[in-house]
């Protein structure tokens, strides 16, 4: 799936991907998709939650050794 | 989208494991575009505490206060397992380790985040604070201010 933008945020706990998600995302327009590596375990449910409250389609997620990949597209 | 989401929180505590699970949760709520209130009330307002000794003129009981309470987020102790202060220290090498974020960041990241942080002043009072020692851009208010913010919040929490 083709990124406009990338986030790493490999290695950061909890609050800091959620947060660093919603900053890069106020940079994105409407229907550009945002990339996210992390390896906080407990980032699917966090992002798949804040994409459906703040109105984004979570695209598509996959699991690469230890790194979580997930598609954002900005409502 | 329509008007903002609100998340109120009661920090009453002084501990530092239970700061940061309330700023950890401010944090987030500002994430999910809420507007969060802390309202810091008795040992939760050592958490506003500026880190450095500010002279200020105070009475007998005001200083001995002063003295005993943590000074500033990074001083308080934990709710359980402190054993005399060495809980904290173990507590925030395994925060090291696991890349979690100190209280004092938290607080700075809460404040850039406009997360709205007040102090009870009547707390203040009974405690023998001040402003002066307070960290600065937070706002100063009572149980009403509060209750204002919170009668139409969807989140509300006493830690």
């Amino acid at each position: 799936m083709e990124a406009n933008k990338v986030l790493d945020a490999k290695g950061l706990a909890c609050p800091m991907p959620i947060i660093k998600t919603k900053k890069a995302m106020a940079e994105l327009e409407s229907g550009q998709v945002l990339e996210i590596h992390a390896t906080d375990k407990g980032a699917k449910n966090d992002l798949a939650a804040w994409a459906k409250s703040g109105g984004h389609e979570l695209a598509k997620h996959e699991e690469e050794s230890d790194v979580l990949k997930f598609w954002i597209k900005k409502g | 989208m329509a008007e903002k989401k609100k998340t109120t929180i009661v920090l009453f505590s002084g501990d530092y494991d239970k700061a940061m699970a309330a700023y950890i949760i401010a944090n987030g709520a500002a994430a999910y575009d809420h507007e969060v209130t802390i309202f810091h009330t008795f040992w939760g307002l050592n958490a506003l505490r500026k880190d450095e000794d500010i002279a200020i003129k105070k009475g007998f009981i005001e200083k001995m206060f002063a003295k005993m309470m943590p000074r500033g987020a990074d001083k308080m102790g934990l709710s359980k397992m402190h054993f005399a202060g060495f809980g904290p220290k173990m507590i925030k090498d395994v925060m090291k380790k696991h890349n979690a974020v100190s209280l004092p960041q938290l607080i700075e990241m809460a404040q850039e985040q406009d997360v709205k942080l007040v102090a009870c002043t009547m707390t203040m009072d009974l405690l023998g604070l001040q402003q002066e020692e307070l960290l600065d851009n937070i706002e100063y208010a009572g149980v009403a201010a509060y209750l204002s913010d919170a009668e139409d919040g969807n989140v509300n929490l006493f830690i």
